[in-house]
């Protein structure tokens, strides 16, 4: 199973460039782990130190935001995973 | 801070600077930027009796805020009436209730057009032809009457299920509107998808923490008009929670100018309860923040996941107030009680802050002695479809004078009969 990752030019310095990502996570903690292993300058900025999601790291399954899914929600073949910058809007 | 720079942007979290540029999150950590500056150097070149000789608009606080070396002051934005409220404050019972009431903010009734002028100050020094938001409709209608006259192209987004007021609003400027179909967080994501990928000037994206700087100019005006003193409580309303830690700020910077003495103002949030991230956040003792999907009448205070939550649920229990929410019922009914006991009519997001409040007042947590003050962000004239089926269409009479005794006969029988 595949998902793809929409990476933000925000962490494109971390990620050699890519804007892309696709890996076989099953959920949300092996996706972040995956980014975490394939760009190691990457991990500091996916989680704090208690291993929660960064404050200011909005992540979205399709068009959704991921705090709306089931907690243990499991990614299907070809969901679009895409991380934003939170600090916008109001 | 480098000498030569008035202002800079700094993370609010690793403290970084930055220089100027238009960027929103730190390249380091990815918290928010914000602007800061060289307050040892404006107190040398402001004080109250300088400031009280300029013209009346938000431009007579420029040290204060992130203006380029050339910009256009030729819009009298802001400077806004704060005006006491004797009769909603007998219905709290207080003799010192204030109304900032920026629901006649030039030029399009509503507090964004402070936030929207510094932007576009900055859109035009970083070179920007387009300029561009996410709105909840009073952003969209800012941005695209200041575009017309500063000659930029704008491109709005909006949810679709916008107030048809606040469309048109938008559209009699000459902006393109591009409505999406979902609610604030969706348009919102979107533009910072879009923001990072062509160059425009998103005044809530990339620009945003220069745009922010513009709410602080509630927070002096409030000073000033009170006579240069802080008041004891604020009541804001709350959408991406940015005004209320603005005005907080603008009272941190008076302070430390001396041109105000220090007080602990104690800050009051106010939401929808269908909207109501950041005031169940304070509810629960928490400033992390959970987003909701919104469902309110107070569009404009619609979204779900707030940019600046964590920092507003911060700053109003940090200064130990609280926050408050209310259902549409009884926003509108608030919307009323102010427009009839003090003449303004204010749009939902005001009857949100006015009911806010009535509740702070029942509570006790704000004290009759104690002077208050209620931010109206924006004009009922925009949200009227909040108020369908309200007020029935009288009958009309001919034009005689019998007709109308004949009228007057029945009303007066009638209102007889009610009061039996």
């Amino acid at each position: 199973m595949s998902i793809n990752v929409s990476i933000p030019s925000a962490f494109r310095r971390h990620t050699e460039g890519l804007d892309r990502f696709a890996c076989a996570a099953d959920n949300l903690d092996e996706l972040l782990d995956a980014l975490a292993n394939r760009f190691p300058e990457l991990k500091p900025h996916l989680r704090d130190d208690q291993g929660k999601v960064r404050r200011f790291l909005n992540i979205y399954v399709n068009d959704e935001d991921i705090r709306f899914l089931d907690k243990d929600y499991k990614f299907a073949e070809g969901d679009q995973v895409t991380l934003v910058p939170s600090i916008a809007g109001g | 801070m480098s000498a030569n720079l008035p202002y800079q942007l700094r993370c609010r979290e690793c403290q970084t600077t930055w220089g100027n540029k238009p960027v929103s999150y730190c390249e380091k950590c990815f918290a928010p930027l914000e602007v800061i500056y060289d307050l040892e150097q404006i107190k040398k070149s402001i004080n109250r009796d300088e400031i009280a000789r300029r013209p009346t608009n938000l431009w007579r606080y420029k040290e204060l805020l992130p203006l380029p070396e050339q910009y256009d002051a030729s819009l009298p934005v802001g400077f806004t009436p704060l005006i006491k409220a004797p009769a909603l404050g007998e219905t709290f019972r207080t003799k010192s209730l204030y109304l900032k009431n920026d629901s006649v903010c030039f030029p399009t009734l509503s507090f964004k057009d402070r936030v929207v002028a510094v932007a576009l100050t900055q859109a035009s020094s970083f070179g920007f032809e387009v300029v561009s938001c996410s709105s909840t409709g009073n952003l969209a209608n800012a941005v695209a009457a200041q575009a017309a006259r500063s000659g930029f192209k704008a491109c709005v987004f909006i949810p679709a299920d916008l107030e048809p007021a606040k469309i048109l609003g938008t559209e009699i400027y000459g902006a393109r509107i591009v409505r999406i179909a979902g609610n604030y967080d969706h348009v919102n994501r979107l533009c910072s998808q879009i923001a990072d990928k062509h160059r425009w000037g998103f005044v809530n994206v990339n620009l945003r923490p220069y745009y922010a700087e513009g709410s602080k100019t509630v927070g002096y005006e409030i000073a000033e008009q009170l006579g240069w003193r802080l008041p004891d409580n604020v009541v804001i309303p709350m959408a991406g929670g940015s005004l209320i830690t603005k005005i907080y700020k603008a009272f941190r910077e008076l302070v430390e100018l001396g041109l105000v003495e220090a007080k602990n103002v104690k800050f009051f949030g106010a939401q929808a309860t269908g909207c109501s991230p950041i005031s169940t956040a304070v509810k629960a003792g928490r400033n992390e923040i959970e987003p909701q999907k919104p469902s309110t009448i107070a569009r404009s205070l619609a979204i779900g996941n707030p940019a600046d939550g964590f920092y507003a649920a911060s700053t109003i229990v940090g200064s130990g107030g609280w926050a408050e929410d209310s259902s549409d019922a009884e926003i509108v009914d608030a919307m009323a009680l102010l427009a009839e006991s003090e003449g303004i009519f204010t749009e939902t997001a005001g009857g949100v802050t006015v009911s806010a409040a009535r509740k702070l007042y029942a509570q006790g947590r704000i004290l009759p002695e104690e002077t208050t003050v209620l931010c109206i962000t924006g004009n009922g004239l925009k949200t009227t479809d909040a108020l369908a089926g309200r007020h029935q269409a009288a009958e009309p009479i001919a034009p005689k004078l019998a007709a109308f005794e004949e009228y007057l006969e029945k009303e007066l029988t009638a209102v007889a009969g009610g009061a039996q």
